[in-house]
């Protein structure tokens, strides 16, 4: 049984003592699709992720990554996704290569398998010249592109990023978003937050979080229909305005 | 449930690169390699209550053949050294402040008179307090002078009613270094394996990479498991250094059984673990894990433990404090084994102490890491 919906999330909540980080949000992500979480720092966009990823239990709603339960599940989730954090979680005193390597082995990838789960994640990244340098001397270009090479090894069926273009130049982060493209045409399901306008624009579809909650789901161009705007950029701060104002 | 024939590999690639992360750090290459040996130099050589050569300063107002006599067989002893002669009182009091000599000795006009007539000699001694050691060791070596020479005196007069002829075992001549050194081990492991490994542990969140890891389906304790073993055998080949260097440097005997010596190190070693997974699931950054761990092992198993200063001198409530510091236990355990030779039928309670303690304080602190892995 092959889910039509690679995420699906109904009433999902966090608390974290009396604050509430994320209010009963629902939404689907369909297979293959490039799925955007769009909202400002503390909208909730990172607690979503790890709740999804296994890495942080939901108080309360519902949801299932790949068929599996977020809440019970977590083990065979782990296996199906990859996760590439803001921090790119690498360690600097590795080489490039030794940080792919662990990476790998941490999924329990080694030897041939290994090196052609390489060849396949390197294929889209093209790390090779940079396999032998110090992770420490490479540009945060680099550095992102190999956080994303370590998080596909074990050919995840769903990749969330998260922020994964921050502080990165626009040349790189325009690469970078090539390179999703490419995951994406391959059949696999991108779930990337961002709060760069010009990034919303390239999803397939996204959601607009404030305060915890999901304001807007869909289509950049539906949205811009929606709400009679030109750019991301106008509908997004609309929106936040209202938001803000209906708050006060 | 999970295939286990992916427990392998996993485990492996944690260890494989907790290797590199020591080898390519020059501090925890010195903490591991460098920082044992010198402890065993500086504790086995400076360390000593073996103090000889005092340095004395001299007031011999009498300048008969009775006082020159006195003062060369005190100081033909080795324990004195006469630095500075006096001729008047004057001038004393600075001399010890300028720290030309820690004791003062005056010997009266009459010296050589009184001597004769055998009434009573007043020789003074006057000792610079600033340091109890030697202070107190030079007041014990004149008056075990005073006396000998006073039985020397009344020879032949005197009918002496008891005769202590002291034996000293397993250490007969009383060398510190045969005292210290061993339990440098106690210190060295506790330091390798809690401090090292919270902190290492610690790294990892720091830098975000445990979360990266946390994602994959390894489990919380392949992840520990593969972080400390590392230090485990490094520590274990410490000790291992420090113990050679105590036979062939200061002749320190081994007398015991060292396959039992090894459990008992592998237990100590549990309980440092232990405390340090605690302390890495509390700390958030490496700094605090750092001075939590000098806190909490390196200060009590340096002070609390019977490692320099005796346990029986310490204050009643300290004195309880030191049952729950586990070098106390291991110290008794090895300078057993090492100095007197003593199997494990006669160590079997400090042996169990460390495996409860470490049990306990491991399930606490697993409990702990786990939970805080949720927030």
């Amino acid at each position: 049984m092959t889910p039509s919906y690679s995420v699906e999330v109904e009433n999902l909540t966090r608390q974290f003592g009396a604050f509430t980080a994320v209010d009963r949000i629902s939404f689907q992500v369909r297979d293959g699709e490039i799925f955007g979480f769009l909202g400002a720092n503390g909208a909730g966009k990172t607690t979503t992720i790890k709740m999804l990823c296994g890495l942080l239990l939901p108080t309360s709603g519902r949801g299932l990554v790949e068929g599996f339960d977020i809440f019970t599940q977590t083990d065979e989730i782990k296996n199906h996704i990859g996760y590439m954090s803001q921090k790119f979680s690498l360690y600097e005193d590795l080489t490039v290569f030794e940080n792919l390597e662990f990476y790998g082995g941490i999924y329990g990838i080694s030897g041939e398998s290994f090196r052609r789960a390489l060849a396949k994640a390197t294929a889209f990244t093209g790390l090779k010249e940079q396999y032998r340098r110090m992770t420490h001397d490479i540009p945060l270009g680099w550095k992102q592109r190999l956080a994303l090479t370590t998080s596909l090894l074990h050919q995840p069926k769903v990749l969330f990023l998260d922020e994964p273009t921050g502080g990165v130049d626009p040349i790189s982060r325009r690469e970078f978003w090539k390179l999703i493209y490419m995951l994406a045409d391959e059949g696999t399901t991108v779930f990337v937050t961002t709060h760069y306008m010009d990034e919303a624009e390239y999803c397939n579809r996204l959601s607009i979080m404030h305060d915890g909650r999901i304001v807007a789901v869909g289509s950049p161009q539906e949205l811009k229909k929606r709400y009679g705007k030109k750019t991301m950029e106008d509908v997004f701060v609309d929106l936040i305005r209202e938001k803000i104002r209906e708050q006060a | 449930m999970k295939p286990e024939s992916g427990v392998k590999p996993r485990l492996f690639a944690i260890l494989q690169k907790e290797f590199i992360h020591i080898f390519r750090d020059p501090r925890s290459l010195v903490i591991i390699f460098l920082w044992p040996i010198l402890m065993v130099f500086m504790y086995g050589y400076a360390i000593t209550f073996d103090i000889r050569e005092i340095r004395l300063g001299l007031l011999d107002e009498d300048l008969s053949t009775a006082s020159r006599d006195f003062v060369r067989d005190l100081t033909g002893s080795g324990y004195f050294r006469i630095t500075q002669r006096f001729s008047s009182r004057e001038g004393i009091e600075h001399g010890m402040l300028e720290r030309r000599f820690t004791a003062a000795l005056i010997l009266p006009k009459d010296f050589g008179r009184d001597l004769r007539t055998v009434r009573e000699v007043p020789v003074q001694l006057l000792v610079d307090g600033s340091n109890v050691t030697t202070a107190t060791v030079a007041v014990n070596y004149l008056r075990s002078f005073y006396s000998l020479r006073t039985l020397e005196l009344n020879a032949g007069t005197f009918r002496m009613p008891f005769s202590v002829e002291p034996r000293v075992w397993y250490n007969p001549d009383l060398k510190s270094a045969h005292f210290i050194v061993p339990g440098l081990v106690a210190v060295v492991m506790m330091m390798i394996c809690a401090l090292l490994t919270s902190v290492t542990l610690v790294r990892e969140r720091e830098t975000g990479t445990l979360e990266q890891i946390l994602v994959s389906p390894i489990r919380p304790f392949e992840m520990v498991a593969g972080k400390v073993a590392p230090y485990i055998l490094l520590a274990l080949l410490d000790s291992a250094m420090v113990i050679v260097f105590s036979i062939l440097v200061f002749h320190v005997p081994f007398r015991g059984n060292a396959a039992f010596l090894l459990a008992a190190s592998l237990s100590y070693v549990y309980c440092a673990l232990s405390i340090g997974v605690l302390i890495s699931s509390r700390a958030k950054t490496q700094q605090v894990a750092m001075m939590a761990a000098m806190v909490m092992t390196f200060l009590p198993s340096f002070l609390l433990s019977g490692f320099i200063f005796p346990i029986a001198s310490l204050p009643l409530v300290l004195q309880a404090v030191t049952y729950l510091v586990p070098a106390r236990y291991f110290l008794v355990i090895i300078r057993s084994v090492m100095l007197k030779g003593v199997g494990m039928a006669a160590l079997i309670k400090p042996f169990l102490f460390l495996l409860g303690f470490g049990t306990v304080v491991m399930a606490a602190s697993v409990r702990r890491f786990k939970t805080n892995l949720e927030d």
